[in-house]
């Protein structure tokens, strides 16, 4: 496991610990916000916090793409899957989402056909093999998965199959990102950016956020030293006098993203006007709906979608959350009224999720490095 | 659904389109390699793989390291490889 050895070097982390200690002036405080669920995963999971001084704060952004999915999309999804000519298909993340009235799992359990697939080709697969059913994908998911809804869209096209449309509720990253800045109680300093969603996108589109706001950017790989990495980047900058963006990841990352997936998501798709998104509500041109020329594709186009807006329960504070401005446990129903097994918020349903992750790794408190050790 | 999951392509598949047969821990399925473009995949490559699609090629290092952190994970990573088993793409 050598090269694994290389991410995990607990001496390694302790002395980029260090250095990021150097870095910090006196008195100062420093908040970065992790974009990407999948970054909140690592910093819980290696409790990471622990490594950093009490100057750093990591708070927790949207990136989770159930996270953001508003109550009245779960709904609307709902609507079409209970149609009886209608097979769901929906990655298994979507499963538990609660929308206004319960979840896919509980519209399975009443008899709705909703079936859970690894991939869109899946839910393909099941359209070729069920030619007298109508098969949706519920597409959700940022620029990492959008480029696979669009490829599946292009070769049902290529099959001329006519039995396959998609529930489109992919979303943008950078909208989300720009709404959180503009944001009147957002205090940043900087943000660890998106892995995986920049292997697409790549590092150009970020650069508003240096340019425009002033706030560095360092794209980050999913390892602990990754992070903690880009930790020390973000407050070279800021030491510097600097705020640019940054690609720590680059062994994943291109500086120019991945065109063929770019081009791609813009053959089949187009943005809308503006979407809502759990918890943060309407953000102009910040998700895609299907391009006309696929309108054969688009299940909002085939079937009467009620387009109900459902609030967001009173006790939820996913919102606050999202944007970083409350931890996880310090929303009023974390861990007692809402739990993975039954979320009332969305963000205790993925994995990615900021209060799931806190709540599976049970970070409480803020230990010193000596007693921790990065496993 | 986020997690990319490194896999080894161990062939292309014949006569079809942008197929290829990949392995992750032992597992074999079918994912799709046309959003590489023309990055011009082989057999030996390795690659992260995101709901069925093969989305950047890496380096068996990067491979390694991502299994690591992956297995890591636990049950979020359990969940994706049995449903990375029950894909069965065509």
């Amino acid at each position: 496991m050598r090269f694994v050895d290389e991410y995990r070097d607990a001496e390694k982390a302790k002395r980029l610990a260090s250095q990021i200690r150097e870095l910090c002036e006196p008195g100062r405080k420093y908040t970065f916000m992790e974009v990407c669920g999948g970054h909140t995963h690592t910093i819980y999971k290696h409790g990471l916090e622990d490594y950093l001084p009490e100057a750093v704060t990591l708070v927790h952004g949207p990136g989770c793409p159930v996270c953001v999915i508003p109550m009245g999309r779960v709904d609307d999804a709902m609507a079409i899957a209970r149609r009886p000519e209608v097979i769901m298909t929906s990655f298994g993340d979507m499963m538990r989402v609660p929308g206004g009235k319960g979840s896919f799992l509980d519209a399975k359990a009443a008899g709705a056909d909703i079936r859970m697939v690894y991939s869109p080709l899946d839910a393909l697969k099941i359209a070729r093999t069920n030619p007298d059913r109508m098969v949706v994908f519920m597409g959700i998911g940022f620029e990492t998965t959008a480029p696979s809804t669009a490829m599946t869209v292009l070769r049902a096209a290529a099959e001329g199959l006519t039995n396959f449309s998609v529930f489109c509720n992919h979303v943008t990253i950078i909208p989300a990102i720009k709404a959180i800045l503009d944001s009147p109680d957002q205090r940043l300093d900087g943000f660890i950016g998106p892995g995986h969603v920049s292997t697409v996108i790549g590092c150009r589109p970020y650069e508003f956020i240096a340019g425009t706001y002033g706030k560095p950017l360092v794209c980050a790989g999913f390892e602990p030293l990754d992070i903690l990495q880009s930790i020390h980047m973000l407050l070279r900058q800021l030491a510097d006098g600097r705020a640019e963006v940054e690609n720590q990841y680059t062994r994943v990352v291109p500086w120019d993203g991945n065109r063929r997936a770019l081009e791609v998501i813009s053959q089949v798709m187009e943005l809308r006007p503006y979407f809502e998104w759990r918890g943060l509500g309407f953000i102009s041109r910040s998700a895609l709906r299907m391009r006309e020329a696929y309108a054969a594709y688009d299940a909002e186009a085939r079937f009467d979608v009620p387009g109900v807006r459902v609030a967001d329960p009173l006790a939820c504070q996913c919102g606050e959350v999202l944007k970083g401005v409350l931890k996880p446990w310090e929303c009023k129903v974390f861990g007692t009224a809402c739990t993975p097994e039954t979320p009332i918020g969305t963000c205790m349903v993925s994995s990615e999720g900021a209060c799931a992750a806190y709540y599976n790794f049970g970070r409480f408190t803020r230990r010193r490095l000596e007693e921790t050790s990065l496993t | 659904m986020c997690l990319g999951i490194p896999g080894e392509i161990v062939e292309l598949i014949p006569g079809q389109t942008d197929l290829a047969t990949v392995d992750v821990v032992g597992v074999r399925r079918a994912i799709h390699i046309g959003l590489l473009g023309d990055q011009g995949v082989r057999p030996g490559d390795w690659v992260l793989v995101h709901v069925g699609f093969a989305m950047s090629k890496i380096d068996e290092a990067e491979a390694a390291a991502t299994l690591a952190l992956l297995t890591g994970l636990g049950q979020a990573y359990t969940d994706e490889l049995e449903a990375l088993a029950e894909s069965d793409i065509t």
